[in-house]
């Protein structure tokens, strides 16, 4: 049988407010356990929550990012559950009046096709804590565990999908698009090594062609990508394997290992909390007037989507290339600086996607603190372009700038990698080689056209090595054809 | 000294007729000696008042000071106290020290008033008689075999015995009012949002409000001039100007008409109770204001919804008492559950188990629309009530209680003593201002008259209480044996 795969997302997303949803403490990741912590956050009896503005903000200018209705008339509610790192016993969030109505957004995937996915609601809330048990080194005793409230109440939004996506692919690209437009925002730092993001999939699966939906499951916090594809792959597998062998999906919660690589259930629906939402008394709902939203739509950026679009239409680039550098913000800007430095725009993104990427990745760099700067990347473009060195020596001097030792014209001078296309000097080296190599000579005289060009190559090859990569290959090219047809 | 007003003790530390020093040395001495036998009090801070007397004088000595400056007074054991045990009447609480001040705390305190100690109540504000405190029952000064009402029934008590010159309370569904009724003082509850609720332990959020507990309408106004106001720290708490209580006592009440219930006036109202009340009403018809009957027809639906939402609010208001941070945490736990399990099952005494039960059940899946919602419309029904009466009328008077203090353990059926509240939970759900103030004997025990406003006409229902007061002598009475 055929089976389609059906996937929903929904994205806890911590904004990047200094502090907290419903105090005064600081966001900050990374402090010693409890010191972000006050009477508020400890839940001490008599305290009260007053609602940070500025998340609300930040939860407008996502909503107005993804095309969505913002309600005006936001309430707070309580949902109610017992865990140690959970102060209140209650979380304060929205369920039936979120601050975002529905909404959707337009994902590109690999072959260059837009999606569109749904955005059902999204919704502020505030997070736990973080409960840390014996094995984590922070705890002392054996058979213990500690709680650290620092991330308690940290302002997120949850955004819920309808379940529009129908394969991984699909899925991460939306989550990578979420994710760009987060960070274009500036309402969130993207960073999901920290938890700044996570991600939780609602998967089911049916027979292609049937309507109705497949049981789901969800799998719980995932935070990278690669673990997210991973995850739907493992629970796409097991899905379809159960129920062509005549099983039935139970709708579960379920958590995926990254180390290892598997999945087990959490829990099933039947074991699932009764959440008792009712509306938090603390807390007035909230009203956005209509001046309010239309300031937010002024403040807004220019949005991954419309930068894709600018990429393509005023520097030429591919939808592939467009899509891959306007969804990080940082990225974009890089690339925006030194295409319009070097005039050489698609020079430009090959370099950025191709050799500066491989190296940031490899050496973990946030493209924020590159080494090299975009007035030096476009001064390597130039170069090239203007033919002084050829693209495989531009790798030396790419390496070179990488690791600091100056600017790219004083690199080439003083290394002597100037490009040799004095004609004079080329076609000597094209004689030796020619001299050298009577029989590839003949052999070419002798073939057709169609394995010409391919034999070319050998002479080619001969005339780098001997100029150590400084020939300049299209003038070779010339020289050698009139040459070898004498 | 101990006889005298909050307004003629301001008087006398202002004329060095005593110093706060004297004063508060002379309270604390009637506390020791006294309050072994009404047990108002569960802390006493004498060390803390002495300091903070000496602190008052020496303001007073320079000609400053607000009019509270020096006067020895108490709150109830719900408001948060910086460094001082606030233990909300349960045993949850026994060993929590809060390192901040409720604001109600913070601003007596900055008007440079002495704080005696923290006074008992219902445990967690959850009762009508005071009897569900783990810190023991506490005597009405007018009976001693009668409650003082509650929650509020200890700085109630404290107040009738004169231990205090004046209380702090809180009122959720009628723990202010009903005490002052039961203990013959003026009692207040403001309009929800005029006094900041931080600080200050909830029990139902949405109904919570703190107020005073006075001899007089004069200090309940002196009180609440220095209580009221926004607090950015509770978003409940309403940004309007405090206006001046004081000069709002003056004016006459000639022409001003009271709305009288008619669904306050039927079964269950003792007659000895509805005569003095009667009487009272009579009273401010003599001094110019006009009787009009009117209806509140959603009456008989308080007290069930209240009974639906105070607990909804209180099971989730109550969960962060789990034993992880503070508060009573049970002898070796052996894993999570058991610790929740016990810390909560020895800590909580009855009456807010009972609540707490019934919350989570009325807020429960399935259950939700049927008690929950179903409370909530009823409740917009019984504000809409009152807003459609004050159209026709400036003020509402009925009963506060419906009979005196009754003795203790006579109603142990719960819905007998929620029914204690039948005339002031409506107040509560409706967000409107109440106050109750003394109008008479019954067998020598005192019976209360409820004044109610309009939203955030404090001032207005306390002119009507004060004029009654200068007329009448009922809140100079005094429990016989209180020296």
């Amino acid at each position: 049988m055929q089976w389609e795969t059906v996937i929903g997302l929904e994205v806890h997303v911590q904004l990047s407010t200094k502090s907290k949803l419903f105090s005064g403490s600081s966001t900050a990741f990374g402090a010693e356990p409890n010191t972000q912590a006050s009477a508020v956050d400890l839940a001490m009896p008599g305290t009260l929550p007053v609602a940070n503005a500025e998340a609300f903000r930040f939860a407008c200018l996502f909503g107005l990012a993804v095309n969505a209705k913002i309600n005006q008339r936001s309430i707070f509610e309580r949902k109610n559950y017992f865990y140690p790192d959970l102060p209140k016993g209650y979380q304060i969030t929205q369920l039936a009046e979120p601050i975002v109505g529905p909404g959707e957004v337009h994902i590109q995937l690999g072959d260059g096709t837009v999606k569109t996915v749904r955005i059902h609601h999204a919704h502020l809330e505030e997070d736990a804590g973080k409960s840390l048990h014996e094995d984590s080194s922070l705890i002392a005793g054996q058979g213990m565990s500690g709680i650290d409230l620092n991330r308690a109440g940290t302002p997120l939004i949850e955004v819920v999908t309808e379940p529009d996506m129908r394969s991984a692919e699909e899925a991460v690209a939306m989550a990578k698009h979420l994710h760009s437009i987060v960070t274009a925002l500036d309402i969130c730092d993207g960073d999901m090594s920290q938890g700044s993001m996570r991600f939780d999939v609602n998967i089911s699966v049916r027979p292609k062609g049937q309507n109705e939906l497949g049981t789901r499951t969800e799998t719980k916090n995932l935070n990278s990508f690669r673990f997210m594809e991973d995850a739907i792959a493992l629970e796409v597998d097991r899905q379809i394997d159960v129920l062509e062998s005549g099983g039935k999906i139970i709708q579960e919660t379920r958590l995926y290992n990254g180390d290892t690589r598997q999945a087990r259930s959490m829990r099933s629906k039947e074991e699932s909390n009764d959440y008792r939402y009712f509306p938090c008394p603390d807390l007035l709902p909230v009203v956005l007037s209509d001046e309010y939203i239309d300031d937010l739509r002024q403040q807004m950026p220019e949005l991954p989507e419309a930068k894709r679009q600018r990429f393509m239409e005023s520097y030429g680039l591919s939808p592939y290339d467009a899509n891959a550098l306007a969804a990080d913000r940082a990225t974009a800007a890089y690339f925006e600086s030194a295409a319009k430095q070097c005039g050489e725009p698609k020079l430009a993104a090959n370099w950025i996607m191709g050799d500066l990427a491989a190296q940031l990745n490899q050496t973990e760099t946030p493209i924020q603190s590159c080494p090299i700067s975009t007035e030096h990347l476009a001064g390597l473009i130039k170069r090239i372009a203007d033919g002084t060195i050829s693209s495989k020596i531009a790798k030396q001097v790419f390496t070179a700038l990488w690791n600091g030792e100056g600017d790219v014209d004083t690199i080439i001078a003083e290394r002597g990698l100037k490009q040799v296309s004095d004609t004079g000097a080329l076609e000597k080296m094209v004689d030796e080689v020619i001299a050298q190599s009577p029989q590839q000579v003949e052999n070419y005289r002798k073939a057709d056209d169609k394995k010409r060009p391919k034999m070319l190559g050998y002479f080619v090859g001969q005339i780098m090595k001997a100029s150590k990569g400084q020939a300049n290959p299209q003038a070779v090219n010339e020289i050698l054809l009139k040459k070898l047809q004498e | 000294m101990h006889n005298l007003t909050l307004a003629e003790l301001s008087k006398g530390l202002r004329e060095k007729a005593f110093s706060s020093l004297e004063l508060t040395e002379h309270f604390l001495a009637r506390v020791n000696r006294l309050d072994g036998v009404y047990n108002s009090f569960i802390s006493i801070t004498d060390e803390q008042a002495l300091e903070q007397a000496r602190a008052a004088d020496r303001v007073l000595a320079n000609g400053g000071g607000d009019p509270l400056c020096g006067i020895p007074l108490a709150h109830k054991d719900i408001f948060c106290t910086a460094g001082v045990k606030t233990t909300c009447g349960s045993k949850m609480l026994s060993n929590f020290v809060p390192p901040y001040n409720a604001t109600v705390v913070e601003n007596l305190h900055r008007a440079g008033a002495v704080v005696l100690g923290k006074t008992n109540m219902d445990e967690f504000a959850m009762g009508s008689s005071n009897e569900t405190s783990y810190y023991g029952l506490v005597k009405n000064p007018w009976a001693q075999d009668c409650v003082p009402g509650g929650s509020s029934g200890g700085s109630a008590a404290a107040v009738a015995a004169q231990l205090a010159a004046g209380a702090t309370a809180t009122d959720t569904g009628g723990s202010i009012r009903q005490p002052a009724a039961l203990c013959g003082l003026t009692g207040l509850k403001p309009t929800y949002g005029r006094v900041s609720r931080w600080g200050m332990i909830a029990f139902a959020s949405s109904l919570d409000q703190a107020g005073t507990l006075t001899h007089t309408a004069e200090d309940a106004a002196m009180l609440l001039q220095s209580m009221a106001g926004f607090d950015p720290k509770d978003s409940t708490s309403v940004d309007q100007e405090v206006p001046d209580y004081l000069e709002a006592l003056r004016g006459k009440i000639t022409g001003l008409k009271i709305g009288i219930p008619k669904e306050y006036f039927g079964q269950g109202l003792n007659p000895g109770t509805e005569q003095a009340v009667r009487t009272g009403i009579h009273q401010l018809e003599k001094l110019g204001a006009k009787a009009i009957e009117i209806s509140l027809p959603h009456s008989h639906l308080a007290v069930p919804t209240y009974y639906v939402i105070a607990p909804a609010e209180c099971s989730a208001n109550l969960s962060r008492f789990d034993g992880v941070r503070y508060g009573h945490r049970c002898e070796d736990p052996k894993d999570l559950l058991d610790m929740y399990r016990r810390s909560r099952g020895e800590g909580f005494g009855n009456e807010v188990k009972r609540r707490i039960l019934v919350g989570t059940y009325a807020l429960s899946a399935g259950f939700y629309d049927a008690y929950y919602r179903k409370a909530q419309q009823i409740r917009r029904l019984i504000k809409q009530d009152f807003v459609d009466a004050f159209k026709q009328v400036d003020v509402i008077a009925g009963p506060t209680a419906p009979s005196t203090a009754f003795a203790f353990g006579a109603k142990k059926d719960p819905v007998a003593m929620y029914m204690e509240d039948i005339y002031t939970i409506a107040t509560n759900l409706a967000g409107l201002p109440g106050l109750s103030i003394p109008c008479g004997l019954v067998e020598n025990k005192p019976v209360g008259l409820q004044i109610i406003g309009n939203y955030f006409d404090e001032g207005r229902i306390l002119n009507v209480a004060h004029q009654f007061q200068q007329a009448t002598d009922y809140h100079q009475s005094t429990p016989a044996n209180i020296d």
